[in-house]
């Protein structure tokens, strides 16, 4: 492998720890597969015909219908290009930009650049998004000939933004797919644009968004300033050729920048630490859009900029680079960090944070909400250690369990009138209807903490903690032990909402969520005071994407094979050492694992009592009080940001309102309006209607200005005398003496 | 001033300052009449009557100063008086004829507040 290296490149991956990049195949160009184009059409097509269905307000559930098939129809021919798959392609539909100017120029074709990452990823994204709308035509009943065409636009939409995100041949398609999810997530997560907290929150997703987009569109730039293209056989053809010295010289920072520029526009769509924030708000949206949208696909676009991108993200690393230390203020400077483990080390914390707000949580979506950020964590260290196999293949099984747990919740939800609170539900395995929903459920928490051999979760994630410990980098050591403490803590909050919700005594609380009038659930009748379990749609959509995480197991080689022929590969390495972790990962992972959903078991099934005890225990401790208080309220991120970021622009908006309004509008404007209005008020009394108050003013006027004149004349004359008087008295007194 | 006052003129004892005296009173007695009555055609009246007395000043001195120029301005003050004293008495008939009644009081209701 190493022989097959350009000698630049090779020096680059010995500075990387040489476990990084690779002579990855490069697509070609391929005429004959104009078809793949269908993949992005049949969303778009989708959504059209379901605006048509809006405008001509259907009723019934040919929004669903036509989404269904046209996704599904979507997803086969992703399966048809996977069988016909030979050799990375690019795959040339029409021209988009094509700007040529003498010594350069900007193309950014709307082709397809097809690679195993591209398929691996497409598979998952048009299946689990045919299944998700498959579960929302039930699911979104409620809203028949209201919103439900809306909704289904609006899924149309997101999946022809994924696919041209994931499939796109240059950065300014990815761009488009990028900005595209994100409008996408905006629509949806606002659906119930009558809510305004869910209004807020897809105001809050779209802004926080917009900070890591930014990152994104700064870096895209700079790639083409330095790439002098924006396609990605061109750019990888370059980093596989090796930087140039010479421009790195020239590039100085703004090279480096790059990576870390990519990692911003990752870090805003995956929800990383600083910008994880929106993702848990973003439930406020139906249940199928936080399962398509912000657990198994649009999330997971974060890591998929990495991976495609990791070429950039190792080739342009401070140590590949030669950058030793970064200037700090003055004078100062601090050791240079690579991307890559900056990655590792965000997502290590992000991980942590987020399953320990995940544990003081009620609210059974949102738990679900802070274990994908958790999980995104994971696949970010997976990214930052060097195991894009590992991440991938995270995301592939996360994909599916995810979903299953959101779509489990929804049903939940959907039954108890938007009962979500885990202390008031219980036992609903033993509740007539709720089986499937249970066993599911309990299938996907098997996988998030990774349970032994039968969970998918096990085989990706002791990947990526093994890596941890194998990969030579800034404390990855600290980073894997923060990975096993990590998957303790979600395998404790993951069984707490199972221990509680599914298992023990049937009991339950309805949520004060009420239906709609004259709908029809199931074909029964019921009040909201029954809950009524999921139909058949719902239960088939369970199981079948239940199987598909149980294929996920199997699928771990094939995975690897199709992150290793492209650009996302990376060159493995066999040692001791990795052997050894790779052995023993697994037993470790399993017992943190086993340890936290023990506890689990213990405070929230055999004695529930005692949880309540602990929790008032180390709440009247006043040296602990702080960690759960802290926990429930989100370790005050969203106040930090509050006081940091929100209150002075706040502050700073109102001043100048304030300033708008009683200075520019209220001195300026209306004064200087005013000032007529008030000499016409002190004048208009004279204007009393008796024609002979007017001749007195005007002969009183006439008379007022006879004595000025005649009044003046006389002051002057006075006055002449008085001034001549008095230098003639001053004459005699000095003029004599000099 | 005061030699211009006191000069006569071809009319033996008579001095500018007698025209100028005539003028006063007569313009007074006018700005009098114009403020205590209510009747617009006496109202009117005594507007001519300042109007004179301006008339009169004017000849004094243009007699006084040997310039023909205040006479012949004279002469036009009198047309235009003339013309105006229809266009002002056609307009007395009408408001007559709107309230029916000559008192200028009628009217105050055009004031401003």
């Amino acid at each position: 492998m190493m022989a097959m290296l350009d000698p630049i490149f090779a020096t680059i991956l010995l500075a990387t720890h040489g476990t990084s990049g690779g002579a990855f195949p490069i697509a070609h160009a391929m005429d004959n597969l104009g078809w793949a184009g269908l993949i992005l059409w049949l969303p778009l097509i989708s959504m059209l015909l379901c605006g048509v269905c809006a405008a001509m307000k259907v009723r019934s559930k040919a929004p669903a219908i036509i989404t269904v098939i046209l996704l599904a129809l979507s997803f086969l021919v992703t399966f048809a290009l996977f069988f016909n798959y030979e050799s990375p392609v690019t795959i040339h539909l029409f021209a988009w930009f094509d700007i040529q100017w003498e010594g350069g120029g900007f193309v950014a074709p709307f082709s397809l650049y097809v690679d195993q990452l591209t398929l691996l990823w497409m598979l998952f994204v048009t299946g689990l998004g045919t299944l998700i709308a498959l579960y929302a035509s039930e699911y979104m009943e409620p809203d028949l000939g209201g919103g439900y065409a809306r909704f289904f636009a609006g899924v149309s939409v997101f999946l022809f933004a994924m696919s041209s995100l994931v499939m796109g041949d240059n950065l300014v398609m990815l761009y488009l797919g990028w900005e595209g999810v994100g409008f996408a997530s905006y629509w949806l997560i606002g659906y119930y644009y009558q809510k305004p907290s869910a209004v807020a929150a897809a105001k809050k997703a779209f802004i926080v968004n917009r900070i890591g987009d930014l990152g994104l569109a700064l870096g895209l730039y700079l790639i083409y300033h330095y790439f002098g293209s924006i396609q990605f056989t061109e750019i990888f053809a370059s980093i596989q050729h090796g930087v140039d010295p010479a421009t790195a010289q020239k590039g100085g920072w703004t090279l480096a920048a790059i990576p870390f520029l990519l990692m911003l526009g990752a870090f805003g769509k995956s929800a990383q630490f600083p910008l994880f924030v929106w993702l848990p708000d973003a439930m406020e949206g139906p249940t199928p859009v936080s399962a398509l949208i912000h657990a198994a696909t649009m999330v997971t676009a974060g890591v998929y900029l990495l991976c495609r991108m990791a070429p950039l993200m190792s080739g342009l690393s401070c140590s590949a680079l030669g950058i030793e230390e970064w200037p700090l203020f003055f004078g100062w400077t601090m050791p240079a960090i690579d991307a890559l483990a900056m990655v590792a080390w965000v997502g290590g914390l992000t991980a942590l944070l987020a399953a320990t707000i995940g544990m003081a949580q009620y609210d059974i979506k949102r738990i679900m909400a802070y274990s994908t950020v958790s999980q995104l964590g994971y696949m970010f260290v997976g990214v930052g250690v060097l195991t894009t196999y590992g991440a991938a293949y995270h995301v592939f099984t996360h994909a599916f369990f995810k979903a299953v747990l959101f779509l489990t919740c929804g049903a939940i939800m959907h039954g108890f009138a938007g009962q979500l609170d885990l202390r008031k539900l219980s036992g609903l395995r033993h509740m007539k209807g709720w089986k499937v929903v249970s066993y599911t459920m309990l299938y996907g928490c098997l996988c998030l903490i990774g349970f032994p051999i039968i969970s998918s979760g096990f085989y990706s994630k002791d990947l990526i903690m093994a890596q941890a410990f194998i990969t030579q980098g800034p404390g990855f050591t600290a980073l894997g032990v923060i990975m096993v403490i990590t998957a303790l803590l979600t395998a404790y909050y993951t069984f707490r909402v199972w221990f509680r919700v599914c298992a023990g005594e049937p009991h339950y609380e309805m949520g004060d969520e009420h239906h709609a009038p004259g709908d029809d659930h199931g074909g029964s009748d019921h009040d909201h005071h029954e809950p009524h379990p999921p139909g058949i749609t719902i239960n088939f959509v369970l199981i079948v994407i239940s199987i598909g995480a149980v294929m996920t197991i199997f699928l771990g080689s094939w995975v690897k094979d199709m992150v290793n022929g492209s650009s996302a590969m990376m060159v493995d390495h066999h040692d001791d050492l990795a052997d050894y972790w790779h052995k023993w990962m697994p037993y470790i992972a399993s017992a943190a694992g086993l340890l936290g959903g023990g506890i689990a078991w213990w405070f929230h099934l055999a004695n529930r009592k005692a949880a309540d005890t602990v929790r008032s225990t180390l709440l009247s401790n006043p040296m602990i009080r702080w960690l759960p208080t802290a926990m429930e309220n989100k370790w005050y991120v969203d106040e930090i940001y509050h006081a940091l970021i929100r209150a002075p622009l706040w502050a700073g908006g109102h001043l100048l309102y304030l300033f708008d309004k009683y200075i520019v509008d209220f001195a300026f404007v209306d004064g200087i309006a005013k000032l007529p209005r008030l000499m016409a008020k002190a004048f208009q009394p004279l204007q009393n209607g008796v024609l002979q108050s007017y001749a007195v003013h005007m002969a009183g006027g006439v008379a007022l200005v006879t004595v000025l004149i005649i009044g003046h004349a006389a002051f002057l004359h006075y006055w002449n005398l008085i001034v001549t008087f008095i230098v003639n008295i001053w004459a005699s007194m000095f003029g004599g003496a000099a | 001033m005061m030699h211009l006052l006191a000069q006569t003129d071809s009319f033996g004892s008579v001095e500018l300052g007698h025209y100028l005296m005539t003028s006063s009173v007569l313009f007074v007695i006018g700005l009098i009449g114009f403020l205590t009555r209510r009747n617009m055609i006496v109202m009117f009246l005594c507007t001519e009557l300042m109007f004179q007395a301006a008339a009169i000043a004017m000849i004094a001195f243009s007699r006084f100063h040997h310039d023909l120029s205040g006479q012949v301005f004279v002469i036009f003050i009198l047309t235009i008086a003339a013309a105006e004293a229809a266009l002002a008495l056609s307009l007395v008939v009408l408001l007559y004829r709107r309230k029916e009644t000559l008192s200028a009081e009628a009217w105050s209701e055009l004031r401003e507040t």
